[in-house]
């Protein structure tokens, strides 16, 4: 696929408009407007209940620019299901007017690891050609950040609060695209808007699979990180530079599943010095904050280090670089 | 005329009909449905997309999105599954989507009951469906064919629910006499698409289709929920009309004319049943009887539980000195069953009404077999006669069992219970 230039992207049309009422800061307008711009096809977008949903419908106001439609909060892929399959019927009657409609699932880590898995995993099983996107900022933002089975070790959250016994979230964070991969998939890709042309050729990818696609973006929420506004794309950045959020692709190869490490992971994979520690993508986080103050827990820091380091061997290895 | 069981009758109107989309999945005692569809489908005689979805909240997930996308939707559901459903049964009357569903109606657990009474559907009732209740499979297969024409209807525009008593219908053979597949086509037509006005008063069609961007199930605040949901109010007001106008076309076609009543020998009865679904057969049969020994029988079925038709129940009542209204649906705490409640309130500002009386009836199955209806209308005749109610709410076909409703429980510590307090091991 040929690399995509800014000002052709800049020329496209917004298909997400201005004028939302996202938090400044906000990591998901910018993942999604990128997403919606890699489909040179109609795109029809199936919302589940959550911020982005709650922030651009406000009625009778609409961001929306394509066909939207939200209806509950753990359904948006058996929502998009039946899009996919009304299209497909009109088409059979001869009664649609389009050839090809690409039919978007937008979904939180609440909507999608926790509540939502049952309807996205039997989506996926039945195959639809639907292209499901997990804003994950790793909490139930929506509602006043909770923490969901994507929060990871150590965030702080209202439901899993740094306590003087409990240093806040105890468990670790679901691997979430890892079973997606082995749904089976026709496309699975873990995203980042800091890196944009990655972001849109996997989107485009996702949008021109035969099968289902799942792209996981990692997605700060300035409000649930406790970080500033300005640095979430660098947040976007350090998730992937630290490898707590590698970049990879997973695709169906004459029936097998095929990892493929991404460039930017790919270039720390051949380099690991470049590495950098998960403590600077920490520090830079208020959820973080009772691992630094009032004394740094140097032994909770170390064991995220040590998730991270295990995790990132097990994508090394199924993208065949160890 | 073809041989069918309530569940046959309905895939068999589905056929006939050939929705775009089925999203469906099985549970006792409407599985015959989703069985005898996924035949028509792997036979090739529909063009449907059938989805046998993971669940029954992806049913009604998968119809919403289906429905939202300009197609017919169809799915069938019962007890436990319809109240999977229940938040996204408010989300498809709310976005005021045309999806026909059949009930075969069920008991929730606990504990566990596969057999048939009211209970799903009515834990259903304030969720915005129009919800129809069959007498026996002709009409389950009849209904299931209206439904299209009532709930795409420009004046309705909700979706429709057609109840089938589980096993009563769902599971025994009939004589349906069914129409062509042509007629059925013509009777139910193309499925059109609703233009709405958008907020800014342009007309837009209510469809998620590319050239025209519509945002369906916005957050809907204060400042306009409430209108929203009193337009849902209207709508269900025409349906009273739409429901009578579409059952007198289809008794045009077929001899066969439904409403929204169906009173049977009410014109001069002076006692009477209000009942609905398939019990209504045997109350019929019943009156029969009771009017060869001289007694003014009648017996008024209730077709149409939501919208419900107050005027015309009033009018068929009216001039009845005693009626019963017979409940297969428990509402645990009210004064009376959901029908009960209902009635009692339609005559709540008439002069003229008859003295009412409600049994709760035939839970999770219980046989109602004739005999129950006779002591019916012999408990009305007294009541007639002497003016007085007695227990206004009763239960029919239910053992006396004294020392069961008077057993109070003994609580017991986990200390007690390791030291073996109560028998045991």
């Amino acid at each position: 696929m040929s690399v995509v230039k800014p000002k052709d992207l800049a020329l496209t049309e917004e298909r997400l408009a201005p004028g939302h009422r996202l938090c400044p800061g906000c990591g998901e307008p910018t993942t999604v407007k990128l997403v919606l711009k890699a489909s040179d096809d109609p795109v029809i977008v199936c919302s589940a209940t959550g911020c982005l949903e709650v922030s651009t419908s406000i009625y009778p106001y609409t961001s929306w620019n394509v066909p939207w439609i939200h209806s509950a909060f753990e359904n948006a892929a058996a929502t998009a299901a039946g899009v996919e399959a009304a299209i497909k019927a009109l088409k059979r009657k001869g009664v649609y007017k389009y050839d090809k409609v690409n039919v978007l699932a937008v979904a939180g880590d609440g909507g999608t690891f926790d509540i939502g898995f049952q309807a996205l995993s039997g989506a996926f099983e039945r195959y639809h050609r639907i292209v499901y996107l997990l804003l994950d900022n790793e909490a139930y933002m929506n509602t006043g950040i909770q923490r969901s089975g994507g929060t990871p070790s150590y965030a702080s959250t209202t439901t899993s609060p740094d306590g003087r016994v409990i240093p806040g979230k105890i468990q670790t964070k679901k691997q979430i695209s890892r079973i997606m991969v082995e749904h089976e998939p026709a496309y699975v890709a873990t995203i980042s808007a800091a890196f944009w042309q990655d972001l849109i050729q996997k989107a485009k990818k996702a949008f021109a699979a035969d099968g289902p696609a799942f792209l996981h973006s990692i997605t700060p929420c300035p409000r649930g990180w406790r970080h500033a506004d300005n640095i979430s794309i660098e947040l976007c950045r350090l998730a992937v530079q630290t490898c707590i959020f590698p970049l990879w692709e997973a695709e169906k190869v004459e029936g097998k599943m095929v990892y493929k490490l991404s460039a930017p992971s790919k270039q720390i994979a051949k380099n690991p010095d470049k590495k950098k520690p998960v403590v600077e993508y920490l520090k830079l986080q208020g959820r973080y904050r009772h691992l630094f103050k009032p004394e740094e827990k140097t032994d909770l820091i170390n064991k995220i280090q040590e998730w991270v380091d295990t995790e990132w061997d097990i994508i090394l290895e199924r993208c065949g670089e160890k | 005329m073809m041989g069918m069981n309530g569940d046959t009758a309905c895939a068999y109107a589905v056929k006939q009909c050939n929705p775009e989309v089925v999203a469906a999945y099985p549970i006792t005692p409407q599985t015959i449905i989703v069985e005898v569809f996924s035949e028509y489908v792997a036979n090739g005689e529909v063009t449907t997309e059938f989805i046998p979805v993971e669940s029954e909240h992806s049913a009604m997930s998968t119809s919403i999105g289906a429905a939202a996308a300009g197609a017919r939707a169809y799915t069938a559901s019962a007890s436990q599954g319809l109240a999977l459903m229940y938040e996204m049964l408010y989300i498809a009357s709310g976005l005021r989507l045309p999806i026909v569903m059949t009930c075969v109606n069920r008991a929730l657990s606990a504990p566990i009951n596969i057999h048939g009474d009211h209970s799903d559907a009515m834990g259903a009732r304030d969720s915005g469906w129009i919800q129809l209740y069959c007498e026996n499979s002709q009409e389950a297969y009849d209904t299931v064919i209206q439904a299209w024409r009532i709930a795409e209807h420009k004046d309705v525009l909700l979706p429709v629910m057609v109840n089938i008593d589980g096993f009563i219908l769902s599971h025994t053979l009939e004589n349906v006499a069914v129409l062509p597949d042509d007629a059925v086509k013509k009777f139910i037509g193309e499925k059109k698409i609703p233009v709405v006005k958008k907020p800014n008063g342009e007309l837009t069609p209510y469809v998620l289709h590319p050239d025209y961007p519509v945002s369906m199930g916005a957050i809907d605040l204060q400042d306009y929920y409430f209108e929203h949901k009193r337009q849902q109010a209207e709508a269900m007001k025409h349906a009273l009309r739409v429901i009578k106008e579409v059952g007198e076309e289809y008794g045009g076609l077929t001899g066969r004319r439904y409403g929204l009543i169906d009173p049977y020998m009410m014109n001069d009865a002076e006692l009477a049943i209000v009942v609905m679904g398939s019990t209504a057969g045997t109350a019929k049969y019943v009156a029969d009887l009771m009017r060869s020994k001289g007694v003014k029988a009648g017996v008024l079925r209730v077709r149409s539980f939501r919208p419900f038709p107050r005027d015309e129940i009033v009018k068929a009542l009216s001039k009845v000195k005693a009626c019963a209204v017979l409940d297969r649906s428990m509402s645990f705490g009210s004064y009376g069953g959901p029908l009960f409640v209902e009635i009692r309130s339609s005559f709540c500002y008439e002069c003229q009404k008859p003295i009412m009386i409600n049994y709760y009836y035939g839970l999770g199955g219980r046989d109602t077999p004739p005999h129950l209806l006779e002591d019916v209308f012999y408990d009305l005749k007294k009541i007639a006669e002497t003016g007085k109610t007695g227990e206004e709410i009763r239960y029919l076909g239910l053992r006396d069992d004294r020392e069961a409703d008077n057993y109070k429980a003994e609580l017991i510590s986990f200390k007690d219970l390791n030291e073996g307090k109560i028998g045991g091991r």
